[in-house]
C-alpha cells in the first residue's frame, strides 16, 4: 500500500471528521490532493462509511444491547447470505456476523428495554424457518467499541522535561 | 563533642567538575507551573504497547524475578542478533558479541570506560546528547568537540572531523539519528567518516538508540560499513522505538574482545539488567513490529505538522529525518537560545529546550520534541506564533 494512503486511512479511522486541510498538514500532500485521494477511496469502497460512536448512557437514552447467537440450517440453493439478508434488514439489528465454531451467526440487537429485545428475538428471529435455536446475552457494560475505549482510566504523569 | 564537618569535601574532583546540566535547570523552572505545554521531553508520549506490558506482568506473576546471566537472557541476545541479521544482514554472535544493559545510558558509560585511558582524546560531535561529555570526563578522557552545522543538515563531514584528530585521539562518539537535531547520515556520508577512522586507527562508539525512528530512509548502522564492525561498539535500546524508557533496557554489540571487557565492568557495577524489562524486550522483538511501525507513522505525521508550523510562524526549521525532535533556528530573533526558551516558558508556558544545552553548536536553536499529541503541538505552535508576533513589535 502507498504510505500516503495508509496515513490518510489511519487518520480517518481515528477521526472521521479530519478535514482534507487537517490531513494535509500531517502528511506530504496538498489539501486538494488529499480530497481527491479520499474521493477515490470512497468510490472504490475502501472507505465504507463514516460514523460516530455515541455513549447513549450519558444522554439518559438507556438503550439495551444484546448479542444473539443463532444456529441455522441451510436450505437447498440458499447459503448464509440469504439468511443474513433477512436478518440485517431489521433496523434493530446493529451487526450480523457469520462465525466459525459452536454456532453460526452472531447479531447485536439494540432495543429500548430488555423486554423489547426479548420480544424482537422471539417474534422476528426465532420464527425464521432456517433458525434452529437462539441464545440471547444482554450487554451489561461496553468497555471498548470499535477500537475506542469508552471510559479511559486517568492518564499517568510524565516528566515535563527530560534529556 | 566531635567537630562538625562539611561532607562536600569528600566528593571527588571529577564529580565536582561535572557542569550542571542545562536541562536540570529548566526542570526547576518548570516545576510548579500550571497549564504548560511541553515540547521538552526526551521520551515517547506513547505508553509501552500492551502486549509488552502484559508479558512483563505475566513474568512477574510467574515469579521471574531472579538475576540473569551477566550478558543478559540468552533468548534476548538471540532475538537481537536475529533482528540485526534480518534488518541489515549484520552477523553478531549472540553468545559473545552482545551485552544487555540497563539502558543505553549504562552501555555508554561502560563503553567509554572500556576504551578510554586517562588522557585519551575522544571526539564528540555536537549538538548531541548531554551524557557524552561527562562520560568521557569521568573516565579521565579529554573530550574534543566537533560541530555539525545547519548548512550540512547537521550531518558530520570529513572536513569538519579531520582537524580534530590528533595522535592522542582514541575514539569518536557518533549519534545518528541525532538528539537534538533529528539529523541522520546516509551510507555515503558515513563511508567518508569510516575512511578517516581507518586512516587514523580510531575506534567508534555509535549511539543508535533512534535507529527505528527514521522517516523515508532506512537507518545505516555504522558497524555495517566495510571494515567497521571490529572498530565499533553499537549502542541501542528499547526506550525510544518501543516506548519503554522507564523499563531501562539497552544493549551493546561489538567484537567479543570489547563486549567481554564491557562485561567485566558491567558484572560488578550492574550485575545484570532488570529481568522484567529483558522479558518485555524479547516480546517487543518477537511481536512488536506492527505497534512500533504504527508509532513511527504517528511521529512522522507530527513531524510534518510541527515543521510546517514552525516555518509558518517564521522559525526556519529544516526537516529532521530521524528521532522525534525538531530543531528550529531562532538566531534571527535577536535572542539567545536560553533567553528565547526562558521567555517562551515565562510568557506563553511552552517548554522547549535551548539548543546550547547540547553544546555550543546548538546555540541559536531550540529543541522541540514532537513526541506529544497533535493537539498539544497545535497549541504550542499557536502560543509560539503569538510569542513571535510579540517579538516583532
Ligand atoms: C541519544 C541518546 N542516547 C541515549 C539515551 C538514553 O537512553 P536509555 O533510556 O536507553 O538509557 C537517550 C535518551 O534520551 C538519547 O537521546
Amino acid at each position: 500500500m502507498d504510505e500516503k494512503v495508509r496515513h490518510i486511512l489511519e487518520i480517518l479511522e481515528n477521526d472521521a471528521r479530519a478535514t482534507p486541510e487537517e490531513i494535509a498538514s500531517l502528511i506530504d500532500m496538498s489539501a486538494q490532493e488529499v480530497s481527491q485521494e479520499i474521493t477515490k477511496l470512497e468510490e472504490t469502497g475502501i472507505i465504507r462509511h463514516y460514523k460516530t460512536i455515541v455513549d447513549w448512557d450519558l444522554v439518559g437514552e438507556n438503550y439495551v444491547y444484546a448479542v444473539i447467537e443463532l444456529k441455522v440450517t441451510l436450505e437447498r440453493n440458499q447459503g448464509y447470505q440469504a439468511i443474513a439478508e433477512r436478518i440485517y434488514k431489521f433496523p434493530e439489528v446493529r451487526s450480523v456476523r457469520l462465525l466459525s465454531g459452536n454456532y453460526d451467526i452472531s447479531l447485536t440487537v439494540r432495543g429500548k428495554s430488555m423486554k423489547d429485545v426479548a420480544f424482537f428475538v422471539a417474534e422476528k428471529i426465532a420464527t425464521l424457518d432456517q433458525v434452529q435455536s437462539t441464545s440471547t446475552h444482554f450487554v451489561l457494560k461496553t468497555y471498548k467499541e470499535d477500537g475506542v475505549i469508552l471510559h479511559e482510566p486517568e492518564t499517568i504523569k510524565k516528566l515535563p522535561v527530560s534529556f | 563533642m566531635r567537630p562538625p564537618c562539611d561532607p562536600s569535601k569528600f566528593v571527588a574532583d571529577a564529580v565536582k567538575n561535572i557542569p550542571p546540566s542545562g536541562i536540570r535547570r529548566f526542570f526547576d523552572l518548570v516545576s510548579g507551573l500550571e497549564d504548560i505545554i511541553s515540547l521538552g521531553v526526551g521520551e515517547p508520549d506513547f505508553i509501552t504497547p500492551w502486549h509488552i506490558r502484559e508479558m512483563c506482568i505475566h513474568s512477574l506473576e510467574k515469579g521471574q524475578t531472579s538475576y540473569t546471566s551477566n550478558y543478559g537472557l540468552p533468548e534476548l541476545r538471540d532475538e537481537l542478533t536475529k533482528t540485526y541479521y534480518r534488518r541489515y544482514g549484520l552477523n553478531y554472535d549472540p553468545s559473545s558479541e552482545v551485552l544487555i544493559t540497563t539502558g543505553v545510558s549504562e552501555a555508554l558509560d561502560i563503553a567509554v570506560r572500556t576504551v578510554v585511558n586517562p588522557g585519551d582524546e575522544v571526539i564528540i560531535v555536537q549538538p548531541s546528547y548531554v551524557a557524552y561529555v561527562p562520560s568521557v570526563v569521568l573516565a579521565g578522557g579529554k573530550p574534543v568537540i566537533v560541530s555539525t552545522h545547519r548548512d550540512d543538515e547537521f550531518s558530520l563531514t570529513a572536513e569538519a572531523l579531520k582537524p580534530a584528530i590528533t595522535n592522542k585521539t582514541k575514539a569518536i562518539i557518533l549519534n545518528f539519528p541525532n538528539n537534538p537535531t533529528g539529523a541522520i547520515m546516509t551510507q555515503e556520508e558515513l563511508e567518508d567518516i569510516a575512511d578517516l577512522i581507518v586512516e587514523n586507527d580510531l575506534f567508534v562508539i555509535s549511539d543508535e538508540v533512534y535507529e527505528c525512528l527514521t522517516y523515508g530512509s532506512k537507518h545505516v548502522p555504522f558497524s555495517s560499513l566495510d571494515g567497521m564492525k571490529e572498530r565499533t561498539i553499537m549502542l541501542n535500546g528499547f526506550s525510544k522505538a518501543y516506548a519503554m524508557t522507564g523499563l531501562r533496557l539497552g544493549f551493546a554489540m561489538g567484537s567479543p574482545e570489547i563486549i567481554h571487557s564491557m562485561m567485566m565492568i558491567h558484572q560488578y557495577s550492574m550485575l545484570c539488567a532488570p529481568i522484567t524489562a529483558q522479558i518485555g524486550a524479547i516480546e517487543a522483538l518477537r511481536n512488536g513490529k506492527d505497534e512500533m511501525e504504527r508509532m513511527v507513522r504517528e511521529y512522522d505525521r507530527r513531524r510534518h505538522f510541527i515543521v510546517n508550523g514552525f516555518n509558518k510562524i517564521g522559525l526556519e526549521c529544516c526537516n529532521p529525518k530521524g528521532a522525534f525532535y525538531a530543531f528550529p533556528y531562532i538566531g534571527n530573533t535577536g535572542l539567545s537560545s536560553s533567553e528565547f526558551a526562558e521567555r517562551l516558558l515565562d510568557e506563553k508556558k511552552v517548554v522547549t529546550i535551548p539548543g546550547d544545552v547540547f553544546g555550543e553548536a546548538g546555540e541559536g536553536f531550540l529543541r522541540c520534541a514532537y513526541a506529544a499529541s497533535i493537539d498539544d503541538i497545535r497549541k504550542a505552535l499557536d502560543r509560539m506564533g503569538d510569542f513571535m508576533d510579540g517579538l516583532k513589535q
